[in-house]
């Protein structure tokens, strides 16, 4: 029996995900933690391709790269929240709107 | 529609659901648990694709590891939940529009059958093992990319940590290389005085008492 579900049905999956991501990022524009949130979650959407593509093309290649992306992401998230952890030690805020010091 | 068609549906609806629920949660702490559980539908996802490497690593590395780092993080923070969402609906309409746009595109792209056809996935053998065929190529052809994410992994550790190190002030604690350091001279001090002469029996203070 062969199976119904093919490459598609996985990458339109990961599409959705994706546009979800970036419509988190839209409506929580202040909220820094919520952003890291919506990053993971784009993070998560482009493993699932890869991981469908790799899977339809017979290749564990894309495993391989999955495998990196988690160990960057995983690193990204811990500097990430440790900046924001510091960041709100400074400022007792994560607005991202008060967080325009920099700017000249 | 077979069985894997119907576990495809229900961990994709999971998924989105729970991505949905993320981004639209009053509550942060709301968030990283349907974050959780998003990760957790997408490692069943990808055990539908025969991951079963990476779907456990996920489980245990994200759900296990950085999601509880999420939780700690967010329930450190006292937070002003009403400021933050205040205009949380100014640009819907615009990430609406945009994410309708990727969603139609992508869909067009690769909903299309022409981009599936002539792509089966190969049926493998009961004892086929995708944790021995990926350490297989991580111990081969990629084993210098695989030193490097270790050695990211540390630099990233000791960011983390020399970022939110904090010494504090008040606390009385010992400074080991400083007390191995320490020189004669710090503790000991030896001054010339001229000697006295010691009445038998009686103290050296009532001599000096007697000059």
């Amino acid at each position: 029996m062969t199976s119904s579900l093919d490459l598609s049905h996985f990458l339109v999956l990961g599409a959705v995900l994706f546009a979800i991501s970036i419509v988190g990022i839209f409506l929580n524009r202040k909220n820094l933690i919520v952003l890291l949130m919506a990053i993971e979650l784009m993070l998560l959407a482009v493993n699932t391709n890869f991981i469908a593509f790799s899977h339809y093309l017979n290749d564990v290649h894309g495993q391989i790269f999955v495998f990196f992306i988690l160990t960057v992401a995983a690193a990204e998230a811990a500097i990430g929240l440790a900046i924001l952890v510091v960041l709100f030690r400074n400022l007792r805020t994560i607005d991202v709107d008060d967080l325009g010091t920099l700017k000249g | 529609m077979n069985f894997e068609t119907i576990l495809f549906y229900f961990f994709a609806a999971s998924t989105v659901f729970s991505a949905l629920r993320v981004i639209t949660a009053r509550n942060p702490l709301h968030s990283v648990m349907f974050l959780v559980l998003a990760f957790v539908s997408s490692a069943g996802i990808w055990l539908l694709l025969e991951a079963e490497f990476l779907a456990i690593a996920l489980v245990l590395v994200y759900v296990g590891a950085v999601m509880v780092l999420f939780l700690f993080v967010v329930m450190m923070l006292d937070i002003n939940i009403e400021k933050l969402r205040k205009d949380f609906l100014q640009w819907l309409p615009a990430g609406a529009l945009l994410a309708t746009l990727i969603v139609v595109q992508m869909t067009f792209v690769l909903g299309d059958k022409s981009v599936s056809t002539g792509l089966t996935a190969a049926k493998h053998a009961a004892d086929y093992s995708n944790t021995k065929e990926i350490g297989r190529l991580i111990y081969t052809d990629y084993v210098y990319p695989f030193e490097l994410a270790a050695v990211l992994l540390l630099v990233a550790m000791v960011a983390a940590i020399a970022l939110t190190f904090r010494r504090r002030r008040d606390s009385k604690r010992q400074d080991v290389s400083w007390q191995v350091n320490v020189k004669r001279n710090d503790r000991v001090r030896i001054i010339s005085m001229p000697a006295t002469k010691k009445n038998n029996g009686n103290g050296a203070d009532e001599a000096h008492a007697a000059d």
